[in-house]
């Protein structure tokens, strides 16, 4: 079948098989692998994509499901040359170590930013708990999206 | 890991739908929110030959009231549920539950009408549906059946739908005077299976006896488990601790948990016992702010 999703702005038509998942839309047809595969069993949230401006799991979700809709990747994050907000403020606050929960952190954290752009320590956590990082404690993250919130109002 | 091969529809109108799932018989699917099918494609624990997609089906996106119920559709998703100001107003134990479900990103997928037709013993909204004394709406092209929730629910992952059949809806009674209710869980982690689950509802008459009392248990039995015992003997009761306790100690004896990851039997039947007195008096403590 053929689907024609936007992905960062950008109008991208494939043929796909229907059980096609998100995730290897992204990663293999359209070539963007900032978008994580970690558990692959709808823990982990390293496949966090942002769908219509929700974050969802991307290895739950088939690629036919996104067909005419909008998906937006870490790589669509930054505009211009210039890091998102959030991006410079996991840079700036040391909200990473390898790595590579940190595309969906960040998707994440936008994506609360924009309901609420001053939120609680709390509200973070209760924000990612879909998503897991093993290396940094989870500290800095909440720190980075904090700022990054503050940052932009 | 990769579902097997099927074919996919995605109809834009509820008749569409059933039309497609009349035609395909036990090879169609419907699929909704996805956050347990397609991991159980994935798994291969399922491989249905043709995905029936409501995303579409704009038409069931709602949570509202009609003739005094609460109607949730069923593309209303656990994040829907959680937000909306109907549900808070209208029942507390489906308000305190929702956000408990899974984590924040499948509740932006998962939807509580296919949640409640997976009949996962360790879900949580079939334990909230048995406490508050839901029906579930199925339509196909034949018509509509409205099905208790008691009847609907079967046994282990087994509903009571007919071919051709889907949930559209989930209707909620509403009470009249004070009522409150809890869902308290237990979990590892978020995300995780509840360790043990407890739904409590309850509803005072004008002189502040018992007029209705519901109790569902997740993740202790086959399926979740109505405590009717306990439900009947607290009608007409004065509520309080003492006969919190009471209803309690029929939910520990009536479940039945497994030893597993989660804990052994024992423990969970004490945790069974604990969050039906502390659901009761959280609903109590609710109603009493009513009246």
């Amino acid at each position: 079948m053929q689907i024609t999703v936007t992905v960062n702005g950008a109008s991208e038509t494939r043929d796909i098989e229907p059980r096609r998942l998100l995730v290897d839309f992204v990663r293999s047809d359209v070539g963007l692998t900032g978008t994580h595969i970690g558990c692959d069993t709808t823990s982990c949230g390293a496949c966090t994509v942002l769908l219509d401006g929700q974050p969802v799991k991307s290895c739950t979700v088939l690629a036919a499901q996104a067909n005419g809709r909008e998906v937006k990747t870490v790589e669509g994050l930054a505009e211009g040359g210039e890091l998102h907000p959030i991006q410079a403020a996991f840079k700036e606050h040391h909200g990473l170590q390898c790595g590579f929960c940190t595309p969906g952190m960040m998707l994440v954290g936008s994506s609360l930013l924009e309901e609420n752009p001053t939120p609680t320590d709390e509200e973070v956590r209760w924000a990612i708990s879909g998503n897991i990082c093993r290396c940094t404690g989870y500290m800095n993250i909440v720190t980075a999206i904090q700022a990054a919130g503050q940052e932009g109002s | 890991m990769y579902p097997s091969t099927f074919d996919y529809s995605a109809p834009e109108g509820l008749e569409e739908a059933l039309g497609l799932l009349s035609e395909l018989g036990d090879e169609g699917r419907v699929l909704a929110g996805g956050q347990s099918l397609i991991p159980m494609m994935k798994l291969k624990l399922a491989a249905p030959g043709h995905l029936i997609d409501i995303n579409g089906v704009s038409e069931l996106s709602y949570i509202r009231e009609a003739n005094g119920h609460l109607a949730v559709g069923a593309l209303a998703r656990h994040a829907d549920v959680s937000s909306s100001e109907t549900v808070s107003r209208h029942n507390h134990t489906m308000s305190s539950a929702a956000p408990w479900v899974a984590d924040p990103l499948v509740r932006n997928r998962g939807t509580l009408c296919g949640s409640v037709a997976h009949c996962d013993p360790e879900g949580d909204w079939n334990s909230v549906m048995l406490a508050v004394g839901a029906s579930v709406v199925a339509r196909s092209t034949s018509g509509e059946r409205v099905i208790p929730i008691t009847d609907f629910v079967v046994d282990f992952f087994t509903n009571s739908l007919r071919p051709g059949e889907m949930v559209t809806e989930v209707r909620i009674p509403k009470y009249q005077g004070p009522a409150g209710g809890a869902y308290l869980k237990l979990e590892r982690k978020v995300g995780d299976y509840a360790t043990v689950g407890v739904a409590t509802h309850l509803a005072l008459d004008g002189a502040g006896m018992v007029a209705e009392a519901g109790l569902g248990l997740t993740a202790v039995y086959g399926h979740n488990l109505k405590v009717t015992e306990a439900e009947e003997m607290m009608i007409g009761q004065a509520p309080g601790s003492e006969l919190f306790a009471e209803a309690a100690a029929i939910a520990a004896r009536t479940c039945d948990p497994d030893d597993n990851v989660r804990g052994p039997a024992s423990y969970k039947r004490a945790v069974v016992a604990e969050y039906t007195r502390r659901g009761f008096a959280q609903a109590l403590a609710m109603a009493k702010e009513q009246s």
